[in-house]
Formats: C-alpha cells, structure tokens, sequence
C-alpha cells in the first residue's frame, strides 16, 4: 500500500483509525495535540463518524473513554504527560475495571520540557496501573503498534497506555498502510458487574489483574516488540528503549552494533530476555528517554551497582531528552561537534504576539498592582504564561492548569489581601470552575481574571470547552452578578478598565473580571479558513 | 546520496515551508526522509529550527547528530549561526541577511554579517528584497530555497514541480511568483560561486 508521510502523532491517529476506531477523547496539550487534530480533519474519520471532537479536560476524555470502551467500541484517549496527572484517577480504575471494546490511553511525554512543567516519565504511571504499556521507536512502528495495541486490549480486556516522547510526536516520516478494519458493534461486557467497583467486586477484579501480570509478561516475552539482537562483542550488553534504538543505530553507519542488543517497545519487561543479557554480558548499558525507569527496575535496591550503567551512575545525564551525541558519548565513541556558537549569541525566549490581548490585560493589572507588595498574581498555563518575563512581569505563578483560583485563595486565607488569579478561558473550563466555586463558599476576597481570547491559544486555536459560557458558568457557580465584569482589553480602554478593576480589589467577595479580544492568531487563522471555504479549495 | 540539513528562523517566519518542498522532493525521487519539526510553546517568537533527514538509505535518528549537518539554510541571520555545532566541517549556511529584531538585546546586524561572512562556507542574501523584486516579499522563504538548491543534490527542475504542486491551490499568479523567488536564489549562488 501507498506510502504516507505522518508525524508519529499522525501516525497513531492513521493507524487508530485503520484498526476500527469509533471515537477520541482528549484535551489538547503539545506534544499531543495533533493525533486528535488528525482524526478531526480525516475524510476517513467523517465518513465512518468517528467521534472526535475536544473534552473538558483529560479526566473527563478519560472516563468518556471508559464508557465506549464499555459499550464495546474501539477508543483512543490522547494526553501529554501530565494530563495524565488529571486523568490519574479514571485511569488507575480503569485497570481494575478492565476494558470491554479495545482502549489506548496515549500519554505524550516531554523530555527536556520543550513546552511542559515537568518531564516525567508516563511509564511509571503504566507500571502502578499495572497495565500494558507499547513505546514504539518510530513512526511506522507507532502506526502498527495501535493495531496490535487494540488487539492486545480486547484479548485481554484490559486498557493499553501508549508512551510516545516529543521527538516522535513531532517527526514525519514515511509509514506504510495496512488494510483498515471495520469498527466494532455494540456489545456490552458480560458481566455486568464488571465496572462497579463496589468493595467486594473490586477485589476480585483486583486479583484478576494480579493474576493476569504473569500473561502480560508472557506477552511481553514473545512480543515483535521486544527484540534481542545479539552480538559477538559481550564486554556490553545494551538494552534500549523507544526511540532510543534509533539513536544507538545513529552511531553505527552500518546498522551493525557490535553489542547484544534487547530493544525494548512492550512493557511489562521481558524478564527472560533481561536476565540473559545479563549473565552473557560483563557491562549492562541502558538507553532510555525519560526517566531511568528501566535501569531502576533492573538495579533494584541492593543489586551490584557496577554492573549496570545509565541515568543513575552518571554515564548519562539524569535528566533531558537523549540524542545520538549522548548515546555516542556513552559509547565511548568520538565527538563529532561542529564550530562553537559565535560570543554574540544571544537568547531568543518566546513572546508574546504584537496586538495580543494578554498585554493590555497586563498593562492593566501591572497598574493597579502597583502600590501593593510584589507577589500577589497567581497564574496559569497558556500563552499568557509570557506575562511572567521582561517586559511584563506581572504573574508569580504557574503550576498545574487550574491552580491561579485555588491558590490565590489559599493565599488569601493566609491573609495576603488582596491577590488576584490569572487564568486562560480554556484552562479556565479544563480545571478552574471547581476552583471558582471553592472560593465563592469560603467567599474569598479573590479577583479572578478569566482571560477570554475565546480559543486555546498556546496549544495552536483549538475550540475552548466555555466559549460563549463563561458569565453563565460564573452565575451557577454563585459569583454576584453585579461583581462579573467583561472589559475590553484594548489601548483606548485602559483608563476604564482600570478603574472597574480597581474597585473590584476592594471588595471583598469573590469578583470576576473576563478582558474578552480574539487572539490575533486565531482571527488570522479563521479569516485564511473562510477565503478558503469561499474559493471552495 | 545523504543530505542533513538544519532549518532555522524565528518562530512564524515559515521554516516548514521550505522543509516541505524539499521534502515532497526526495519522496518523488524515492528518497528516505525524516523531519523533525517544532510545535507548542517555542513557536511564539522564539528561536525555532527543524532537522530534515534526507537519505537514499534508511535513517535512524530524528535528530541529526552534532557536526554531521551538511547545510543550515536560515532565514534570518542571528539564527543562522545558532545552531553551527550542528554542522559538518565542509557544510554550508545559506541565510537571508535581513534580522527579526523581537528582543533588545539583539546584537548590532553588522557584527552577525561579519560573522557569517568569516564562516568557511556561506551565502548570504537579501532575499526580502530579491522576493519583492519577484513580486512579493511572502516569497523570501523561497529565494533561500533557490540560493540552497546547488547544495540539495536534487534536480532543479524537481524542486520546480514541488513548487507548482504544492502551491497548486493558492493560483497561477502566487505560483509563478515563487518559482519566480526559487530561480532568483538560484542566480545569486550561481552568480556568488562563479566569482
Ligand atoms: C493538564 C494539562 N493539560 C494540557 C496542558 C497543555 N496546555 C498548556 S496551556 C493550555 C491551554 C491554554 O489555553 P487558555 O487557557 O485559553 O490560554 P491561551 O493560551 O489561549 O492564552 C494547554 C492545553 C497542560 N499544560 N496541562
Ligand atoms: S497566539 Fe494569540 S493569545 Fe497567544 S500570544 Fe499570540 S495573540 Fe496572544
């Protein structure tokens, strides 16, 4: 069949939808996004009415996942790594649940934190779940391995969690088709106890996925997966992850390592092929982006600390993503570094949009904040995260999506009066309503700044969940009407809107300020869409 | 036939673009390629680049390792210089010598130029104004694709077709003016290397 040119993102959703999907569920969030967004612009996807378009947030993605997976269909859930922290709940149930049609949870980590908070290691997550988890080591294997994934998941009813790293996400190449499958019928579970996880039925669904541990390893053993390539060389034995493999094959132009070598792209590891490696080969090297996941299972607590190198002894830096240079240093192979970077160089941080709304919103609070102490803003994650650098300077905070409101008000119960919060329309639905409704029981003397662009902004203009709610949704959580405030966060207003928002810091209740204006991008973005629909191309 | 090149610009200065011709290139002639791009966060105003693996051969990595590129090609000049680590011992840069100037502490433009003309191996062009002379300076992406194609080992007339299909659906004019851009870059390395 025909080659297509796919990111690994792409190349999950083509093979997702190959494989018989019926719906995605997700939350944008980079480097995710694009397997969603692919699934939403496929002809393939609209003609067999796959269900895709964008959640509240992960744990409800995850839980709309569960129900049509309990219904019988094929379903994808997409993330990055830490809405898998959002997600944590359905998900750790879901493995006790167990799954009727096939589920794949994939979790886009971010080593090195290219646009993330953290770069933790979705794999341990699979692990405490006690779940399979895939990690494929490039696109074509990303596409294929969905398929196997949704087989593997309705052979042994149980959820698969797919761990893709930035690097994959986000790079094309050629990837081979197979022949797409039908989706499946309805069909419930036949038990239909199955997911009530009542004390006493959760226990036995708990030793059921205890006792299915053993096949998942048998799984893993004989997996196409897991490979062991052996090599005349023992003085090393490599064991390599994802897409480790292609940077270790990076350094040998021949494709010939002179090492055994255990690529790994199925967990649960495959203890049979592990505890050869290491009583054939003198040196264990272990190669995997992310955390040193492996390396700590292999090591354990007490086990003979030289024998096995990685992230932990320091033959690999412990944190940042991998890369043929690190490998080759590893390897003991020689550096290959270009010219130094000239002394002029300078940095060339992300910034805001000239003509973005986010800087008259900052201008705004920057004023008003003014003659109090520095500290009092907390925020949130989205473009207008950049309001903590030169020149604005404005907000103190940004931790998880959702914690500007709830921890401008724990710093209120403190005493820090007044403080305000930060928060972007989209994040604002993904996790700030909750927030909002705590503060407005304890009436917290918080003023809230929903800043309404009306799209989610830094993850690339998708639809925000509240767009055209907010007021209402502040109403039903109790904010007084009169203390709602939509403004206009442009040049010529300035003066006004800082007089409104000045009295709003004065009350001491719960006010809602919402500095509504497009993000210019997104307008850009739906005028090329509207030509385009117009010349009918 | 191997070609690692590094693309490099300031975040929605259109570095895809040009990955994308030269891409759509090497899949018509048969070739094996991988390309890394950047999404999220650093699109912003920020310094972007993009790894575009070109090989009759299978390719392992997604990223090219240091000292192994064969070209940056660079559409502003700061960003040019970024990422020469990257490059190989006998590898070009070909950048536009028109700065973005989004921070200010940008350093003084003819420093970078005395830079980039102290490199070994370079070209560097005003290709905003080269692309307004071919009818619009949209097409500045397109002159440094034209001023790289004697260093892409692919047929120009290959790169030519690329042009016309991929900008198919934007119309003759807006084709004709980026093949247009394409041959203008063309003639500035051809003319900067006979000299
Ligand atoms: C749990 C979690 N999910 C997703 C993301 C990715 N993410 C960062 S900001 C953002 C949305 C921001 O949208 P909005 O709040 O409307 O602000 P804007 O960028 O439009 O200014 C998303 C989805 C994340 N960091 N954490
Ligand atoms: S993308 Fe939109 S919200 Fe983000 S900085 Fe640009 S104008 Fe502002």
């Amino acid at each position: 069949m025909q080659k297509l040119l796919l990111l690994g993102d792409e190349a999950i959703a083509q093979g997702a939808l190959d494989a018989g999907l019926s719906g995605i569920y997700a939350y944008p969030g980079t480097p995710s996004t694009e397997i969603t967004e692919f699934v939403q612009n496929s002809r393939q996807a609209f003609e067999n009415k796959v269900r895709c378009s964008w959640s509240a947030n992960e744990k409800t993605a995850m839980e709309a996942a569960l129900g049509m997976s309990y219904a019988g269909k094929r379903v994808m859930v997409c993330m990055k790594h830490v809405g898998l922290n959002v997600a944590a709940d359905p998900f750790m149930n879901s493995a006790i649940t167990g799954a009727n049609g096939g589920m794949i949870v994939v979790a886009a980590d971010d080593p090195s934190m290219h646009s993330s908070q953290n770069e933790q290691d979705s794999r341990f997550f699979g692990k405490f779940a006690m779940i399979p988890i895939l990690e494929p080591a490039n696109q074509q294997e990303a596409y294929d391995m969905v398929h196997y994934g949704f087989d593997f998941s309705e052979k042994y009813k149980i959820p698969v969690l797919m761990r893709i790293p930035t690097r994959l996400a986000h790079s094309r190449s050629g990837v081979e088709r197979n022949t797409a499958r039908k989706q499946n019928d309805i069909a419930l579970p036949d038990n239909l106890r199955q997911y009530v996880l009542l004390p006493a039925y959760a226990r036995k669904r708990y030793s059921h996925l205890l006792k299915e541990q053993v096949k998942y390893e048998e799984e893993s053993e004989n997996s196409q997966f897991n490979r062991y390539i052996d090599g005349d060389d023992k003085s090393r034995g490599i064991i390599v992850c994802g897409i480790a493999y292609n940077y270790l094959l990076e350094n040998y132009p021949e494709r010939k390592v002179p090492f055994p070598v255990l690529k790994i792209g199925q967990y649960p590891l495959p203890k049979k092929m592990i505890e050869r490696m290491l009583s054939e080969c003198t040196e264990l090297l272990i190669l995997e982006d992310g955390y040193p996941f492996v390396e700590e299972m292999i090591k354990g607590f007490l086990s003979d600390a030289g024998k096995v190198k990685g992230r932990l002894d320091g033959t690999i830096p412990r944190d940042g993503e991998l890369n043929p240079n690190i490998v080759a240093f590893a390897l003991g192979i020689e550096e290959t570094k270009g010219l130094d970077i000239p002394a002029l160089m300078v940095n060339r941080p992300p910034s805001l949009c000239s003509c973005c709304p986010h800087i008259d919103s900052f201008n705004a609070i920057n004023e008003v904040m003014a003659p109090f102490t520095k500290g009092r803003v907390f925020s949130d994650i989205g473009c207008y995260t950049l309001g903590a650098l030169h020149p604005f300077e404005t907000i103190n905070s940004c931790v998880d999506m959702g914690a500007s409101i709830t921890m401008a008000k724990g710093a209120t119960d403190a005493g820090l009066v007044p403080s305000i919060a930060v928060i972007g329309d989209s994040t604002f639905s993904h996790s700030g309503m909750t927030g909002l409704l705590d503060a407005v029981n304890d009436k917290s003397p918080v003023t809230v700044f929903i800043l309404d662009n009306k799209t989610t902004a830094m993850t690339g203009g998708q639809d925000s969940p509240c767009n055209g709610k907010i007021e209402d949704i502040c109403k039903g959580v109790g904010v007084e009407e009169a203390h709602i405030h939509v403004i206009r966060p442009l040049k010529k207003y300035h003066k006004e809107n800082v007089k409104i928002i000045n009295e709003e810091l004065a009350y001491k209740g719960v006010s809602v300020i919402i500095p509504r204006r497009e993000c210019v991008v997104n307008i850009n973005k739906r005028t090329r869409e509207k030509i385009k629909k117009a010349n009918n191309i | 036939m191997k070609r690692d090149i590094i693309l490099a610009g300031v975040g929605g200065q259109g570095i895809i673009s040009i990955a994308s011709i030269i891409g759509f290139t090497a899949l018509q002639l048969g070739l094996y390629m991988k390309q890394s791009e950047v999404h999220g966060m650093s699109q912003r105003g920020g310094n972007v680049q993009s790894n575009l693996r070109i090989s009759d051969k299978e390719i392992a990595s997604d990223l090219i390792p240091l000292g192994k590129a064969d070209l940056i090609i660079s559409v502003e000049p700061l960003e040019s210089l970024r990422y020469l680590p990257g490059l190989c011992k006998d590898g070009w840069v070909i950048t536009s010598t028109k700065p973005y100037v989004n921070i200010t502490n940008y350093p003084p433009i003819d420093d970078i130029l005395k830079e980039i003309k102290s490199l070994p191996h370079h070209i560097a062009l005003e290709a905003e104004t080269i692309a307004k002379a071919a009818g619009s300076v949209k097409a500045a992406n397109i002159v440094i694709l034209g001023a790289a194609s004697p260093f892409l080992d692919m047929a120009f007339e290959k790169l030519e077709n690329a042009i016309r299909f991929i900008f198919r659906k934007k119309g003759e004019e807006i084709t004709a003016i980026n093949l247009k851009a394409l041959h203008a870059g063309r003639n500035f390395t051809d003319q900067n290397m006979a000299n």
